[in-house]
């Protein structure tokens, strides 16, 4: 067993055979040659070949990865019409009197070397693209076939770079995956192999070529990079259940990608993700959420060795914003405190954290510190769909003073000039009991509510959740929880307000329907777990009938 | 002849495909489009010349269209620069 690891472009896993992918190397002879207009009216005709072997592969393309990336081959069309490479192969032929195939050569060498001398990866990746056309003229010189040979076994193909219209050409359904050498992320082999949901590792280095040898099982991982090689029975298992279980993963994101989350009888719900920072929005686009329902913006705090300024917040907000274009994003405001400190904050060392000065209580006792981070989230509101959520909250007047601050937030902007959003929504997060009993009192205020279960749990059942001790008296369905909840939820109801769940409750599914019928408008759960819940919520009748 | 300056705003700046897209939306005036970087001057209908500049995000470049359908050509090019690069 041997194991090289690359980087994974598309994360699938793929157990199978190898088949090494091998071109004949081009050997471009160089020779004098006496008719000049007989050599350039020679490459004109490998020319045209050439661009109509490419038209066909754009063709193919169009239908494998869509009109967006088959646009390169589109591109590579035109490379090969270009003025300045024609120019160039004609001037070599005519003034040197080279044959054909040395001034394509040297040609696509010459551009080759410019593009790979620029300061930038992604133009570096070009080099492959001028190669590529050039070599497939060599070969319409030399009148060869295409120059593919594939078994009718479908084969983990592995080479030291595929050149996109390679890539392409083989034919999709005998590929189990793509393993190369060499090759960057930026390249379009990369991004074909992507839309063609094809496993895929690049960069293994040389000596990977040279130890595989055809035939030999290999797994492919896309998600890590890594290949193994004669992989070992107990390894083999492994990858085994975990290539299932992304398959099935991937059939769930099939079968209800788009689709609504309603019940049998019609009932909606809204299902959005929990995110801890702006790197997790892929995850929360691919799963499909419909929203953002708790975005928790500690890490700016946490990962910042002093107060995150304005603006540094305003940009990420603001990336969050744009990346979810109209879909709601609930931007939870700081919450630390407790299980999470951060030095500068300087915080006391308190004997009781969990009932101590957190979250929003550190907000209303520091309010620059939380000033700071409404005026970048009201600047960012401009951006998209934007709702604000305060945390930890207990009481009637905390709320008051929130939108009091809120409120002179906004003048402030104002005569500053700042725009911002008329259609904010603010919200409280129900995670005490205390939230929950007088939420009549509460819902008049705010447009919405978020039930955050964890801490509602913790302070209900007066069970630190980080204590395994208390572990067997935590019980998470408690009816004590279960009834707070409800309360919340009528009373929001009552008030024209909307109630969501943003807690590890919100993802058990054995309480789906409980919600259900409580009315809950909006569950927010893990990216990952949005598919899954999607699917129990379709399954899921509550017999009410329409009337 | 029209100039017009443009702040590049896609992430790549003038990669492959806007590229492509550029040469074919320059070929379509009988005007000569060129596009300046810095010092470097480059005809728009030339693709490698125009990957080779290395054009990114943020960078201003000049646009300058002179021949018989300028005004239509600067006009179309603008609308085409907002809309793909």
């Amino acid at each position: 067993m041997k194991k090289y690891t690359g980087k994974g472009v598309y994360g699938a896993i793929a157990i199978g055979k190898v088949s090494l992918f091998q071109r004949q190397d081009i050997q471009v002879k160089r020779l004098h040659i006496e008719n000049e207009e007989a050599e350039i009216e020679r490459f004109e005709e490998a020319k045209e070949m050439a661009v109509s072997q490419l038209k066909e592969i754009y063709e193919k393309a169009l239908v494998e990865v869509g009109e967006t990336n088959a646009q390169i081959f589109e591109v590579h069309m035109m490379m090969l019409e270009d003025d300045d490479y024609n120019d160039a192969i004609r001037e070599i032929i005519s003034n040197q009197n080279m044959n054909a195939e040395y001034a394509v050569a040297t040609t696509a060498d010459n551009f080759a070397t410019m593009f790979a001398a620029m300061d930038d990866s992604y133009m570096q990746a070009r080099a492959a693209d001028v190669k590529d056309i050039s070599n497939r003229v060599i070969a319409c010189l030399n009148k060869e076939e295409e120059r593919l040979t594939q078994s009718d076994e479908k084969m983990i193909v592995c080479a030291d770079d595929l050149a996109p219209s390679e890539t392409v050409s083989l034919d999709k359904d005998m590929v189990l995956a793509f393993v190369t050498a060499h090759g960057s992320s930026n390249s379009h082999t990369a991004i074909l192999a992507r839309n063609m949901n094809i496993p895929a590792v690049i960069g293994l280095g040389d000596g990977f070529l040279k130890e595989i040898e055809a035939g030999s099982w290999a797994i492919v991982d896309g998600f890590t990079g890594d290949v193994i090689i004669d992989p070992e029975e107990e390894i083999l298992k492994e990858y085994e259940k975990k290539q299932k279980e992304d398959m099935e993963k991937k059939e769930l994101l099939l079968k209800l990608k788009g689709k609504e989350n309603v019940t049998l009888d019609g009932t909606k719900i809204n299902v959005y993700a929990n995110i801890g920072s702006a790197d997790n929005i892929g995850a929360v686009l691919l799963n499909d959420a419909g929203g953002i329902g708790l975005f928790r913006s500690e890490f700016l705090y946490l990962e910042n060795m002093d107060y995150p300024t304005e603006e540094q917040q305003f940009l990420v907000y603001k990336k969050v914003l744009e990346s979810m274009a109209t879909k709601k994003v609930v931007i939870r405001t700081l919450d630390i405190g407790a299980d999470k400190q951060a030095d500068y904050f300087k915080l006391d060392k308190e004997e009781n954290p969990a009932l101590g000065l957190r979250a929003i209580r550190i907000c209303l006792t520091r309010p620059e510190v939380f000033k700071t981070q409404l005026r970048a989230l009201y600047r960012a509101s401009i951006y998209g769909n934007l709702a604000i959520m305060f945390p930890m909250i207990t009481s009637v007047s905390e709320v008051e003073q929130i939108l009091g601050i809120c409120e002179s937030v906004k003048k402030e902007l104002k005569t500053e000039g700042f725009d911002y959003s008329d259609n904010i929504e603010l919200g409280i997060m129900i995670e005490t009991p205390a939230a929950a009993i007088i939420s009549d009192k509460l819902a008049p205020l705010v447009d919405f509510f978020s039930v955050g279960t964890n801490d509602l749990t913790q302070y209900t059942l007066a069970c630190d959740r980080q204590n395994p001790n208390t572990e067997r008296f935590c019980d998470t369905h408690h009816e004590a929880i279960l009834r707070l909840i409800e309360i919340s939820a009528q009373n929001a109801h009552a008030n024209g307000a909307w109630i969501g769940i943003c807690g590890e409750l919100a993802a058990d599914t054995t309480l789906t329907e409980t919600f259900l019928h409580m009315g809950i408008d909006e569950l927010s759960v893990s990216p990952t777990f949005v598919l899954k819940l999607r699917d129990t919520i379709r399954n899921i009748d509550l017999g009410k009938v329409e009337i | 002849m029209k100039t017009f300056d443009y702040t590049i705003k896609d992430e790549l700046g003038i990669h492959a495909r806007p590229a492509g897209l550029l040469v074919k939306a320059a070929k379509a005036y009988a005007s000569e489009v060129n596009l300046t970087k810095g010092e470097k001057t480059v005809n728009c209908t030339k693709l490698m010349a125009l990957m080779g500049l290395g054009v990114k995000c943020g960078d201003v470049v000049t646009i300058s269209v002179n021949g018989d359908d300028e005004i239509v050509a600067a006009e179309g090019m603008k609308t085409f620069f907002e809309a793909n690069l």
